[in-house]
């Protein structure tokens, strides 16, 4: 264990822990516009830096490791300037048309120019002339608005492992697209959106956010309802309608999710959805109320009990719902019904 | 699940999903994940990107297959073929963890009775792979350190599918692969929570926790806690019930929340039993195919619309939540079924989820220390018996399931029940596409996913495709014993020549009116994965 002390607070942290996991534990928040958790430290945005006491120049909290008795300093007018000047590069070509950006509200850049009190971008350079991609079906990809933190870039070749964005052209030509100038609907993209996921701004954005803002949400944590894997999720509400969906850092999928996670909430308040018990009646199904449905349920099945003996009845229960409703299920068919005729679709 | 439960003594992953990032040989075979299971898929890339080694058994060019170590590109059905010819390496070639298998194992002597056949040479033709691959592999494999397999469905989807699990238990026992961290044997189920379900008794030989409804102190335990008497006699597992309505001796059906007209094999035969009810209830969020056959349908919620738990393919109990309302009147799957307990005279002991999970953890020995209150921080992977015990993220630690030892349970290779003949001479296997979800209930309501990828279609080799005049993304009528269906031709070389491939997910040109019911003689698993299907072009070229 090594000792340190942040802001004055003394505190022991494990070897290798970097100054910004320290600073975590003794919950001093540090902006960071280029780290993300489960990625490799990059140090590229430099916004997180920190004061390191007898140290030559400021230090990149998030690549930088504790040594024995640093003594950290985590804000001071140095580092204000340091930060500040940062926020008004990246604002310099920035898009900061925010009315119309649907990532307002939750847009890193927005809240640290806030934070550092910049009211207009000190520097102006040509407004740039890059191709909007909007061919994704399911986001849409504005380059006006990148700062380049490359976390999609990281999040598509480190942990997607898919290899279809990457940086080109330098200085101020510098730019995250596809081989060639591809367009996302030409390129082996899989929509897992990932990338839009980690965005800290607008720039990769979902087509769907367009119609919400972060303060209009509420966020549910859950389980995703398709594959094994298990994947943790918020789902985004906006006035009882899930709107959108954001990995979570679930033990199986560790902020990731699959296009299937992200993108195939419709189906919840589709049209189609059954919103009333139907009976069969001459021939057709037909609405009827739940106590009409449920007696009639329950007076066929002990009807061909009475007749035929429990085990005339079979029942399959659903590796799709929960294991509550899975347990009451078979609870059901043997305990109420008396039969151990129940299985499941794990074998399909 | 039936094999690993004989040879481990339980039927479920052995490891952790993430242990994947420390393994340094991965062994997939039968398994599609960047496909089927993404997020797995991206995991087992990282692995690789990190320098993993991948071995990849599959008869597709899968996209892992492009990026594995080595590609087994072995015939649809010769799995056990392929396994056998691997162990026949390992053992002649010294390349077994001898002590372990002394002291952890036992059979081995039977193991090596049916192994010893298999000589690469004999197992590489059988397979339709070159020897040299075979052996390769087999010594890939047993020089890991940590070497996890992973399989799914088109291992199990077979008619010896319980005999390939088991061979693919016996590999890994036979390197010393189970009960250690990053290894063992890993079934990736199919469906959010095929886990839990059976984990729950959702089975017609077993309670909760996979205790058998044949023990009587077992059956005397629920008899008690539920009060009433119980039923002894074994029931039907869905396959066996369908096959009795069609007689008439099953005359009613519940169902919830699946859809077996489009899911199950040979859907001729499943309409056939569905129609000749004299009762069918259908519970579920969508009227189905399935449903529209009901005398009932009862309106159910979603996952987003209730309290609950699934349970993943790592053992690991992980909290649903109720995130909006759901849809008119519909309820919750456990409250319709709770209600209909109470009106048949039977109280149901419970009024809301977590209350459910209360009474399950204190009839389930491997539930015991679960609760939705844990679980909303600390979600555990059973076993986990008591509220201090931390879970169990790999299996067999120490110890087996089944005992002191594991068994090996050798199988000779059987050929296919269906193999392709002068009438029907292409093999045809199915399987999933990233962008649907067995059938598209829920995923064709995103019309996004439509239009990626909307309507059925057929690989085919381009060998094949100029044998038989069929050009790219014309229609193609595909026919096997039990139906015929059109679909478009995709051609490609993903699939070698002689074997056909369809995803499952289209109402369009359904796979599952072509395949077949044989089923496994031990799981009851239909055989979706071979068939013997023939190939024309269809006289009208367009949709």
């Amino acid at each position: 264990m090594l000792n340190v002390t942040i802001d004055g607070q003394k505190l022991q942290v494990k070897e290798g822990t970097t100054i910004l996991e320290a600073c975590e534990l003794v919950g001093v928040e540090i902006p960071t516009l280029c780290h993300l958790k489960h990625l490799a430290p990059e140090g590229s945005c430099r916004m997180c830096v920190v004061e390191v006491e007898g140290a030559r120049d400021l230090k990149v909290s998030c690549a930088t490791v504790c040594g024995e008795g640093m003594n950290i300093t985590t804000m001071n007018e140095k580092i204000h300037a340091w930060r500040r000047f940062i926020v008004e590069m990246l604002l310099a070509d920035h898009n900061i048309d925010c009315f119309s950006c649907s990532d307002t509200g939750k847009c890193k850049l927005y809240q640290y120019a806030l934070d550092y009190g910049i009211r207009e971008p000190r520097f102006k350079v040509q407004p740039r002339d890059w191709q909007i991609d909007d061919t994704n079906r399911f986001f849409d990809y504005d380059p006006h608005k990148c700062i380049l933190c490359r976390r999609c870039v990281r999040v598509c070749n480190d942990r997607q492992v898919n290899h279809t964005l990457n940086l080109s052209g330098r200085g101020i030509d510098t730019v995250v697209g596809m081989p060639f100038n591809e367009l996302f609907i030409d390129s082996n993209c899989v929509s897992c959106g990932n990338c839009v996921s980690v965005c800290p701004t607008g720039a990769l954005a979902t087509k769907a956010s367009k119609n919400y803002r972060s303060w209009e949400l509420a966020k549910t944590r859950t389980t995703c309802s398709y594959c094994a894997v298990g994947c943790q999720m918020d789902l985004l509400v906006k006035k009882g309608k899930v709107v959108g969906v954001e990995p979570a850092d679930g033990h199986s999928n560790k902020g990731l999710l699959c296009v299937k996670g992200k993108f195939a909430y419709k189906f919840i308040d589709h049209p189609d959805r059954l919103t009333t018990p139907l009976i069969r009646k001459d021939g057709e199904l037909q609405p009827a109320s739940w106590d009409e449905a449920l007696d009639y349920v329950v007076d066929n099945l002990q009807k061909i009990k009475t007749e035929s003996g429990p085990d005339a009845i079979a029942g399959f229960s659903s590796s799709r719902t929960t294991n509550e409703d899975n347990y009451t299920f078979m609870k059901m068919m043997r305990g109420a019904i008396g039969t151990n005729s129940v299985d499941n679709c794990a074998r399909v | 699940m039936a094999g690993l439960a004989i040879t481990l003594g339980s039927g479920a992953m052995t490891n952790s999903v993430a242990e994947v990032a420390d393994a340094d040989v991965i062994f997939l075979i039968g398994s599609n994940p960047t496909e089927a299971h993404p997020v797995m898929g991206a995991q087992i890339r990282q692995a690789r990107k990190r320098g993993a080694k991948l071995i990849v058994a599959d008869p597709r060019v899968i996209d892992l297959a492009k990026e594995a170590t080595v590609h087994l590109q072995l015939t649809p059905g010769t799995n056990i073929a392929l396994l056998n010819g691997m162990m026949h390496t390992i053992i002649t070639e010294g390349l077994m963890d001898k002590e372990y298998v002394e002291n952890q194992t036992e059979g081995f002597d039977a193991l090596w009775e049916i192994v010893k056949d298999y000589t690469p040479e004999k197992a590489a033709e059988i397979c339709g792979i070159d020897p040299e691959d075979l052996k390769f592999a087999a010594r890939l494999y047993a020089s890991g350190e940590r070497a996890p397999i992973y399989y799914c469905l088109v291992v199990t989807e077979h008619s010896t599918g319980t005999s390939g699990v088991m061979s693919i238990s016996n590999l890994a026992l036979l390197c010393g692969n189970v009960g250690k961290y990053a290894a063992g044997v890993n079934p990736l189920r199919g469906q959010n929570n095929v886990q839990g379900a059976c984990d729950m008794g959702a089975i017609p030989a077993m309670y909760s926790g996979y205790q058998k409804v044949s023990d009587p102190d077992i059956r005397a335990k629920f008899s008690k806690a539920w009060g009433v008497e119980l039923p002894s006699t074994p029931g039907l597992t869905s396959i066996e019930a369908m096959n009795r309505a069609v007689t008439g001796e099953v005359r009613a059906i519940y169902i919830m929340g699946e859809n077996p007209m489009l899911s199950d094999p040979n859907t001729a035969h499943v309409e056939k039993a569905l129609r000749n009810l004299d009762f069918f209830v259908v519970q579920d969020i969508f009227l189905t195919e399935t449903a529209e056959l009901a005398d009932v349908v009862l309106p159910a919620t979603c996952f987003a619309e209730k309290e609950g738990t699934f349970t993943n393919t790592e053992r690991r109990v992980q909290r649903v939540r109720k995130a909006v309302d759901g849809p008119g009147e519909s309820r919750e799957d456990w409250a319709i079924l709770a209600e209909i307990m109470r009106r048949m005279g039977f109280d149901p002991g419970f009024t809301s989820s977590r209350e459910i999970m209360d009474e399950i953890a204190r009839l389930t020995p491997s539930f015991g220390g679960i609760s939705h209150n844990r679980l909303e921080t600390d979600p555990v992977q059973w076993p986990c018996p008591t509220p201090d015990h931390p879970g169990t993220p790999y299996l067999h630690k120490g110890q087996f399931s089944r005992g002191e030892r594991a068994l090996f349970r050798p199988s000779p290779y059987i050929p296919s029940g269906e193999l392709p003949d002068d009438e029907y001479p292409m093999l045809l296997s199915t399987g999933r596409l990233l962008y649907h979800y067995n059938t598209p209930t829920m995923t064709g309501k995103t019309e996004e996913l439509m239009e990626i990828e909307g309507r059925s279609f057929i690989e085919i080799n381009p060998v094949d495709a100029a044998k038989h005049g069929l050009s790219q993304g014309g229609r193609v009528k595909v026919s096997s014993r039990r139906g015929q269906i059109e679909s478009e031709a995709r051609v490609t070389e993903r699939v070698p020549e002689g074997v056909v491939f369809m995803p499952f997910h289209f109402a369009d040109g359904s796979a599952n009116v072509l395949t077949s019911s044989e089923v496994d003689s031990i799981s009851q698993t239909p055989e979706y994965k071979v068939c013997a299907v023939k190939v024309e072009k269809a006289t009208h070229q367009s949709a």
